[in-house]
């Protein structure tokens, strides 16, 4: 058993969150309070330090005129007649200020220059990623024969190889070859006809639609059971840190 | 027979909260191996990393918390005993505050020497800090692994890396630093000097923005170690080719762990996993049943009234 004290603290806070599985209690309650508390303090202190000591103070240069930091920020470079672009932090900075504005009803409008340029920038940066990732690199990659012959081709070479000692290639690398292609863009077209309602669901559309939908239901199949395995994997951790670390049954 | 499916469907959840405790205790202490198949994907990563020549450069970025720790801290650590064990240097970073700190634990738990330190002109280096020994190959700070810390930003790091690598991280966080005093950080100049990235993902910022800014901006192939509740939304850039490779929760972390053949916790897990799973697909089947069962009863009775 472990003689650390971080060790039973963790200990008392896994069952603490834990025992809200028989019902809730005034032990979950409290575990739960802690780590809410525990969190909004940790995100509050890293992002004061990490963001604005850091960027607004550090690196423009304030903290080294101050004498509290020992290196030199941008503005002191800007004196020596070196360009550094921290100086723009300054311009973040007075934009953050402004969004403060919000607290004072009478000047809160001000609030609205800072959230435009948040909105327009995050827009730009947003749409030609999008665009570029997530659309045309998937687009592209549709756009592939129904069958993939060259994979076919190595596959029945591999295959022999492999029967020569006894061994055959798994199942679902022949399902990919044949058929992988194939279910990709069926399932793309039917998917993409869900999504369309300028036209009414009905006869082969709709039954198209259909297809689409058990495409989506496959889709979020998968994912649930991908969460599943997460959650369970999450749990296994903590059983593991109970028994190992803390108890010391299992090594 | 009906009574016994009501029954069932009104079953106290708190006994499927034993079965499925005792299902993932149980095979912790018997400690049984499952074979363990690797996937493609998986497989991928592997030989991504196995073309890499030596002294080859990986920038690791542990976007994760200790939230994701069972599943990416096994992931993380072999990772790093592949890279030490076949000389290849790797620069830590993360988008998460607590990713940084976590690589440091993988480092400290990864180290086989039995020393505590070293001087070394005039310097007190750490075994697990400064020095770390896996299957009698040394890492050294500064050398051969760094670890740059955290920077906040989201995705704007990640652009901000491929114009500048040294404005984005200017200092190491264990000794506070100039990034340019370490060797390990010779030629770097920007995201694309990288060899290759790592990332360590279990939300955002992570996996998705590392595609989209230091794939198909900056032409770095990234691969990718995740959670399963994360995977499957990187599956689609696995196919298209922008990922090289993806470990998907727990399951991906021991395929790797054979692959690099370190099995450790991913692997152990795996049986408490396996078992799991075959209890909620039983819970699942027998649920429909009786739902299906019970259900035929009620609408009988609803013909009679």
């Amino acid at each position: 058993m472990s003689t650390e004290f971080g060790v039973w603290v963790a200990a008392f806070f896994t069952i603490g969150i834990a025992s809200f599985l028989y019902k809730d209690n005034p032990l979950y309650k409290f575990c739960e309070s802690v780590f809410v508390g525990i969190s909004a303090g940790y995100w509050a202190v890293s992002l004061f330090w990490e963001n604005l000591i850091a960027k607004m103070f550090d690196s423009v240069g304030v903290s080294y005129m101050f004498g509290f930091w020992s290196e030199k920020g941008a503005l002191q470079d800007l004196f020596s007649g070196v360009w550094n672009w921290n100086i723009l932090h300054v311009l973040a900075g007075i934009l953050g200020i402004m969004m403060l504005m919000r607290l004072f009803p009478n000047i809160g409008w001000i609030a609205r220059w800072p959230l435009s340029v948040i909105v327009g920038s995050t827009a730009g940066l947003w749409m030609i990623t999008y665009f570029q990732s997530n659309f045309l690199s998937q687009l592209q990659k549709t756009v592939i024969p129904l069958f993939d012959t060259g994979k076919i081709q190595e596959l029945s070479q591999i295959g022999a190889v492999m029967a020569e000692s006894g061994r055959s290639i798994p199942f679902d690398n022949y399902f990919a070859a044949y058929l992988g292609n194939l279910v990709l863009i069926f399932g793309t077209l039917t998917g993409l006809v869900y999504f369309y309602f300028s036209k009414e669901h009905k006869g082969l559309f709709g039954k198209t639609a259909k297809v689409g939908i058990y495409f989506l239901m496959i889709t979020f199949g998968a994912s649930f059971g991908y969460t599943v395995m997460s959650r369970m994997s999450l749990l296994i951790g903590r059983l593991y840190f109970l028994f190992s670390t803390w108890l010391g049954f299992v090594n | 027979m009906n009574k016994f499916w009501e029954r069932l469907l009104a079953i106290d959840r708190r006994i499927i909260f034993v079965v499925i405790f005792l299902a993932l205790s149980v095979p912790i202490f018997l400690q049984i191996g499952l074979p363990i198949p690797v996937t493609s994907e998986v497989q991928i990563l592997y030989d991504a990393l196995e073309d890499l020549s030596r002294g080859s450069r990986i920038l690791v970025s542990c976007d994760f918390d200790p939230g994701s720790e069972p599943e990416l801290q096994p992931m993380t650590e072999a990772a790093f005993k592949y890279f030490i064990e076949n000389d290849l240097k790797f620069v830590i970073i993360g988008l998460w505050p607590q990713g940084p700190i976590q690589a440091n634990r993988a480092i400290e738990d990864i180290n086989e020497s039995e020393d505590d330190f070293i001087v070394e002109n005039g310097d007190t280096l750490y075994f697990g800090e400064d020095i770390v020994v896996v299957s009698g190959d040394t890492a050294r700070y500064g050398i051969d692994f760094i670890n740059l810390g955290f920077q906040v930003g989201q995705e704007l790091v990640i652009q901000r890396m491929g114009t500048s690598f040294e404005a984005t991280f200017p200092t190491d966080k264990r000794f506070g630093l100039s990034q340019k005093e370490f060797p390990i950080m010779d030629g770097i100049y920007r995201l694309a000097d990288f060899d290759f990235v790592f990332n360590l993902s279990a939300g955002y910022p992570g996996t998705t923005e590392w595609v989209q800014f230091a794939v198909d901006r900056f032409h770095v192939p990234v691969g990718a170690g995740n959670t399963a509740v994360q995977a499957p939304l990187a599956y689609p850039y696995l196919d298209t080719g922008q990922l090289s490779g993806i470990l998907g929760g727990m399951k991906g972390g021991a395929e790797f762990e054979r692959l690099v053949g370190h099995k450790a916790r991913a692997t152990l897990f795996m049986t408490s996993q396996t078992m799991a799973h075959i209890f909620v697909m039983l819970f699942i089947v027998v649920g429909n049943l009786a739902f299906f069962a019970t259900m035929r009863k009620s609408d009988k009775q609803g013909l009679k009234r």
